[in-house]
Parts: C-alpha cells; sequence; structure tokens
C-alpha cells in the first residue's frame, strides 16, 4: 500500500513498461492489450499456485473427515485433483473466465454473487475518499509549490509525510475514539445505524446514491454520518499521495519559460498558477489519481476492518480465517483485476490526454 | 576551541580539495560532501536519530526495559499510564512500556529480513535482465512488471493465506511482494553499465558472465539499491504492522506493534493507551525511515542535485 509511495521520481505511471515509440497507434494499442492481458494471466497463475500450496485438503474441506472414501473419492474427481496440474490450470482459467470463482464455503452462495454484494461498500468508500483527497490535496500540492521553500510549503511536506507514516488501521481507531466515542460527531462502525438497515431498496448497492434515488434524506444523512470518518481516513492517505506529485509537478511547470510569458504580459499570479500551469499539470494528475485511486482499493482492507465496513476487503479477510480459499482467491482476483483495469486507465488517458504522448 | 578547530580544518581542506590525489581521497571527499549536505537537512537529521533510537532500544531492550514483555499480574489489568507503569498496563497485567520496548526487536526483525530477501533477488533478477538482454530481459522483466501490477497488501494476504501466519510467512509474503522496484533499479544501472569499457575490458580478460555480474556491475548498483531500501523501509513496517493488526503477521504473545494495537481494539472506548501507544511507536518509526529516505536520496540522487 505504501509501497514506494514515498518516491515521487517514479513518475506519473508505474505499470507496465510502455513500448518503445515506434509504430502505430494500433500496433502500440495491441501491445498494450497483450502486456495486460498477459498481467491478467499471471495474476490467475499466481492465484491458482496459491490455492495449490494451501496446506488444507479442499476435498475434506466440502466433505468432512466423516466421509466415506467413496464420496472422498468422487468429489476428488470432480474438483479434477487427480489430473495433471496443467490440466487443473486450464480447468481453472476457463472456470475463472467464465465468472465462475467456486463456491464460499462459509456463505454458502457463488463467490461472485458474495463479491458483488460487497464490492459495492468498497467502492463507495474508495471513490469518496478520492474526492476528499483530490479536493485537499491538489490545492495543497499547488500551494506547496508556490510557496516553494517557504513555511507553507513544508508545513504541507509534513503533512504529507505523516500520511504516508501513520499505519492506517490505528488512524482509524483513534478517529472513532475521538470522533465518534468522545465528540460524537460522526456515526460509528458499520455503514448504518441498526434502525436504518434495509429501509432502502438496494439498486446500485451504493448506499449513498440508493437513498438518494429513493428519497430516503434520513437514511442518506445517517449513511453519510457513517462514511464519513471511514472516508476521510482513507481520504487522508491518498492526499499525501496526490499533493506530493502535484507539488512536483507543479515546481517542474513554475519554471517553464511559458509561465514567465504568461507573467510578462501580465496576467494574475492566481490566473498563472491556477489557470496556465495547474491545466498542464492536469494530464500526469489524472494518471496519478487513477494509481492513487487502486491503492485505496487496497488500503480499504485494514480500514473496513476498524471501522466494521461489509466490503470487499473484509470478506477477504474474514475468509481468510475460516480458510475459505474460493472466496479469498476471488476477492484477490477481483482487487487485482480492478488494479489492472485502473492502470491500463491510467496508461490511456495519458496517451489520450497528452498529444506528445500519441 | 581553536586547538581543536585546526586539526579539524586541516580534514575539511584535504576532504574538499578540487584535485585529490588518490581515488579513496575523491570518495570520501564525495562522502563528506554528502554528509554536509545531509546535515544541512533538519528533517533528514531527525529521521536518522528516530532511526537509530531504535536501533539503540532494540540493541539495549533489556537494559531500557528489564521485566518480561511477556510477564502476566492479573491483578494490575488494564492500569492507566502512571508512574511505575510508563504507557500503563494491558488487558493481561502486562507492561505496555516494556512490550513497546521489546517490540522494537521485532519490528527491526522483520525489516531486516526483508530487506536482507528482497535486496539481493531484486539485485540478481535486475542485473541479469539487464545484462543479457534479449529473450531473459523480456522474460524477467515481464515477470516483474506482473507482480508489480498487484496490490500488494492483498497479494500478502493471499501468501499468509496459503502459508499460514506468524512471523515468518509474514516475512517471506512481503518480501515475495516487494522485489519488483529492486529489479526494476538495478536493471536500469545495469543498462547504462552494460556498454562501458571497462565492462568489456573484464569479458576481453575472459571473465565469466557470472563474474562480471557479481564483482563488476552489483557492486555498482548497490547504491540505488540501498536507497530504494530506505524509502521502502517505512512501506514495509506498515505492511507488516498492517499483517499483524489482522492477526496475520506475527502471533500474540509476541509484543508485535500491530498484533498489539489489534488486542488494545476491545478496550479502546475505555482504555485508550492500550491500542493507542503501541500504533505511536508504529508512526514514529515509520515516520523515522521515510525523513531519512527521503534525505538519503536527495544527498544521493544526482538528479536532485
Amino acid at each position: 500500500m505504501a509501497s514506494g509511495a514515498t518516491s515521487d521520481t517514479a513518475g506519473p505511471r508505474a505499470g507496465p513498461t510502455r513500448p518503445a515509440g515506434r509504430g502505430g497507434w494500433s500496433l502500440r494499442a495491441a501491445g498494450l492489450l497483450g502486456s495486460v492481458l498477459l498481467t491478467f494471466f499471471g495474476l490467475l497463475a499466481i492465484t491458482f499456485v496459491i490455492g495449490r500450496v494451501v496446506p488444507i485438503d479442499p476435498v475434506l474441506a466440502i466433505v468432512g473427515d466423516r466421509a466415506l472414501p467413496a464420496v472422498y473419492a468422487r468429489v476428488r474427481q470432480e474438483l479434477a485433483l487427480d489430473e495433471p496440474l496443467y490440466v487443473q490450470f486450464w480447468i481453472y482459467l476457463s472456470k475463472v473466465l467464465q465468472g465462475d470463482f467456486g463456491t464460499s464455503v462459509i456463505t454458502s452462495r457463488p463467490v461472485l454473487e458474495d463479491i458483488l454484494r460487497f464490492f459495492p461498500a468498497t467502492i463507495e468508500l474508495a471513490t469518496l475518499a478520492t474526492i476528499i483527497g483530490v479536493a485537499v490535496g491538489v490545492p495543497m500540492g499547488v500551494i506547496g509549490a508556490t510557496q516553494h521553500g517557504r513555511w507553507p510549503d513544508h508545513l504541507i511536506r509534513v503533512v504529507g509525510l505523516i500520511g504516508y507514516s501513520v499505519p492506517i488501521f490505528w488512524l482509524g481507531l483513534v478517529g472513532l475514539l475521538l470522533f465518534y466515542a468522545k465528540l460524537d460527531w460522526v456515526g460509528g462502525p458499520g455503514r448504518l445505524d441498526v434502525y436504518y438497515e434495509d429501509i432502502v431498496e438496494p439498486v446500485t448497492r451504493l448506499l449513498l446514491i440508493d437513498a438518494a434515488l429513493a428519497g430516503e434524506w434520513d437514511v442518506f444523512a445517517n449513511a453519510f454520518s457513517h462514511i464519513l470518518l471511514p472516508a476521510s481516513i482513507l481520504g487522508y492517505f491518498s492526499l499525501a499521495y496526490i499533493s506530493r506529485m502535484t507539488r512536483s509537478f507543479m515546481l517542474e511547470q513554475l519554471r517553464q519559460e511559458y509561465v514567465t510569458t504568461a507573467r510578462a504580459k501580465g496576467l494574475s499570479e492566481a490566473r498563472v498558477v491556477w489557470r496556465h500551469a495547474l491545466g498542464n499539470v492536469m494530464v500526469p494528475l489524472v494518471t496519478v489519481i487513477a494509481l492513487s485511486y487502486a491503492s485505496l482499493l487496497e488500503g480499504a482492507v485494514l480500514t473496513e476492518t476498524v471501522f466494521a465496513w461489509p466490503g470487499l476487503g473484509r470478506y477477504i479477510t474474514d475468509s481468510l480465517f475460516n480458510v475459505d480459499m474460493n472466496a479469498v482467491l476471488g476477492g484477490t482476483i477481483m482487487v487485482g483485476s480492478v488494479f489492472i483495469g485502473l492502470n491500463l486507465l491510467s496508461d490511456m488517458l495519458y496517451r489520450i490526454l497528452d498529444p506528445r504522448a500519441r | 576551541m581553536t586547538a581543536l578547530e585546526a586539526p579539524g580544518a586541516g580534514w575539511r581542506a584535504w576532504l574538499l580539495t578540487a584535485s585529490p590525489r588518490s581515488r579513496l581521497q575523491a570518495r570520501l571527499g564525495a562522502l563528506y560532501l554528502g554528509w554536509l549536505a545531509f546535515l544541512a537537512n533538519p528533517l533528514a537529521l531527525a529521521g536518522m536519530a528516530i532511526v537509530l533510537a531504535l536501533l539503540a532500544t532494540a540493541l539495549l531492550a533489556p537494559l531500557l526495559a528489564p521485566g518480561s514483555p511477556y510477564a502476566q499480574d492479573l491483578t494490575q489489568r488494564l492500569l492507566p499510564p502512571s508512574a511505575e507503569h510508563w504507557f500503563g498496563t494491558d488487558e493481561l497485567g502486562r507492561d505496555i512500556y516494556t512490550r513497546v520496548i521489546h517490540g522494537g526487536r521485532v519490528t527491526l526483525t522483520i525489516v531486516l529480513l526483508v530487506a536482507i530477501i528482497v535486496a539481493p533477488l531484486g539485485l540478481a533478477i535486475g542485473t541479469a535482465a539487464g545484462y543479457f538482454g534479449g529473450l531473459a530481459d523480456t522474460v524477467l522483466m515481464r515477470i516483474t512488471d506482473i507482480f508489480l501490477a498487484f496490490p500488494r497488501l492483498i497479494l500478502a494476504l493471499a501468501f499468509v493465506a496459503a502459508l499460514g501466519p506468524g512471523i515468518e510467512n509474514a516475512v517471506i509474503a512481503i518480501a515475495l511482494t516487494a522485489w519488483p522496484p529492486y529489479a526494476r533499479v538495478a536493471r536500469a544501472e545495469t543498462l547504462t553499465l552494460r556498454e562501458s569499457d571497462f565492462i568489456s575490458a573484464v569479458r576481453l580478460q575472459g571473465a565469466s558472465a557470472l563474474r562480471i555480474l557479481l564483482r563488476h556491475v552489483m557492486p555498482l548498483c548497490l547504491s540505488s539499491v540501498i536507497i530504494r531500501v530506505a524509502l521502502d523501509m517505512a512501506g514495509i513496517i506498515l505492511t507488516a504492522a498492517g499483517l499483524g493488526f489482522l492477526g496475520l503477521g506475527a502471533q500474540p504473545p509476541i509484543p508485535e506493534w500491530g498484533a498489539m494495537v489489534s488486542s488494545g481494539r476491545e478496550f479502546l472506548l475505555d482504555q485508550w493507551w492500550v491500542a493507542t501507544i503501541p500504533g505511536i511507536a508504529i508512526f514514529v518509526v515509520s515516520l523515522g525511515f521515510n525523513l531519512l529516505g527521503d534525505g538519503l536520496r536527495d544527498v544521493l540522487d544526482p538528479k536532485r542535485r
């Protein structure tokens, strides 16, 4: 989660290597697609290996230890465990590609159904956190760059560094202690208070949107009071990254000659900074925001545990403790796919928005 | 004062000379300049102080906190911080100060083990890819990219799920997810070295590829890898603490900070110190490594001078 977060030399993206600037747009798009497919294949291969390494007999997990040998043998055959590894991998691959992650031992629902049920809560959390991170982080980065070397810059740097260094689960606990238990400004753990549950029909499963669609503003307000703290804490994490990158991009732009020109022709400083320089920073910034969104999906694992947030991260950890490997691997594949997708998206946005990259 | 300054000035002149007489003098001079730049950065100094303090606490833990971190006293449960128990006691009456101090050892062990696994692994993969090029490069870098494209904590979770919880497995899981950036750094360095004359000279003398990599390429990649390690430390500490908090890293009763925060959660509302104090320790140490890493990069990265 915080890996390499402190290095802003990594540039706007750190995903698969970009092919050299040869060939046309379609050729490079094909190369990009190829590398994405390869990465996805790698994800499946790794989850397959993890599934094989587990020191638990998957047959025993299904039939229990008092099953008759014949039943055991039949299940073993159904799971194709007697086949050679490459055949098993092929079966695994074709199942996953059809959206079949197996059945969760705990909920006894198909894992895919579980994921679709839990993922929206995570998306809601990560999206609000990103909005907070962008709304606060970008202005902070701009101010840091314009006040380069003066106290606002140092202050902003320190605020960012704290964001990199603080254990997010601890910050969540302290936040709960202060803002929920002591001050009572926000709702407690969970997405809603008990007496607001099941009022709103789940349409998108994004509670805020569902409540707004149904016109249940009480529920909306309650849901908002619950999501505010975890989203702010996740948002702080993304703010640290976004403000740092914004600052370093802006510093680069403010050194350019067009900035001098703009100042020389008498534009106000605000217009130079917020319109001209920031406008040019937007392209790399979009990729940074996409990447930070991806890392929030991950940071959500710890935040969800602290706030008893029924999202995908908690689904994965809960399943992990119950050795529900189908659920763990399904969740991992899901988060990994979204991660890969966001990497691809940030790459494509970069190419589309920046005329030099075309 | 003057008596002390005179030899110091002599050393300074020797170190800062524009025409060093030997390679050693030039190297030491460059180091000294870096050190001066480092000293001029108060945040980096603070970071170094924190890291040194962590090392000292870990080394001197039995002296700083003479009691056992496992000693329980159920009559002394959940006591608030006092003169006797500086940080209070936890749910089993163990002294939290003692446990936090000894926890420094656990954290340091994890971080060092990960660094010992990850740096050589990344170095080997990166230099091999960069030096041999061609198919080897493509294959190795594709694998690196695949690992890079994954969410690190989730992947570590999945690995721990497969291997079972515990410190050793947490170290392995973190290491398995942490090596790709090192491989990239080492590869980039190797690419700039590969065509240089001294490598060709060694090759013409008949040195094997292994010898060239081990003796001539890897030593020159070390400094970038070390900066990367310093920058990565905080991330490793936070991941390890996160795994501990989730109950997948160090297992109780080991005094691991993340696990301590987790066990204090139950008492958060009434006995805040049980969960918050170990968290402060994690925060301070990872802040220290971040500050130090930033400072080192500013000094050692030529692009930033």
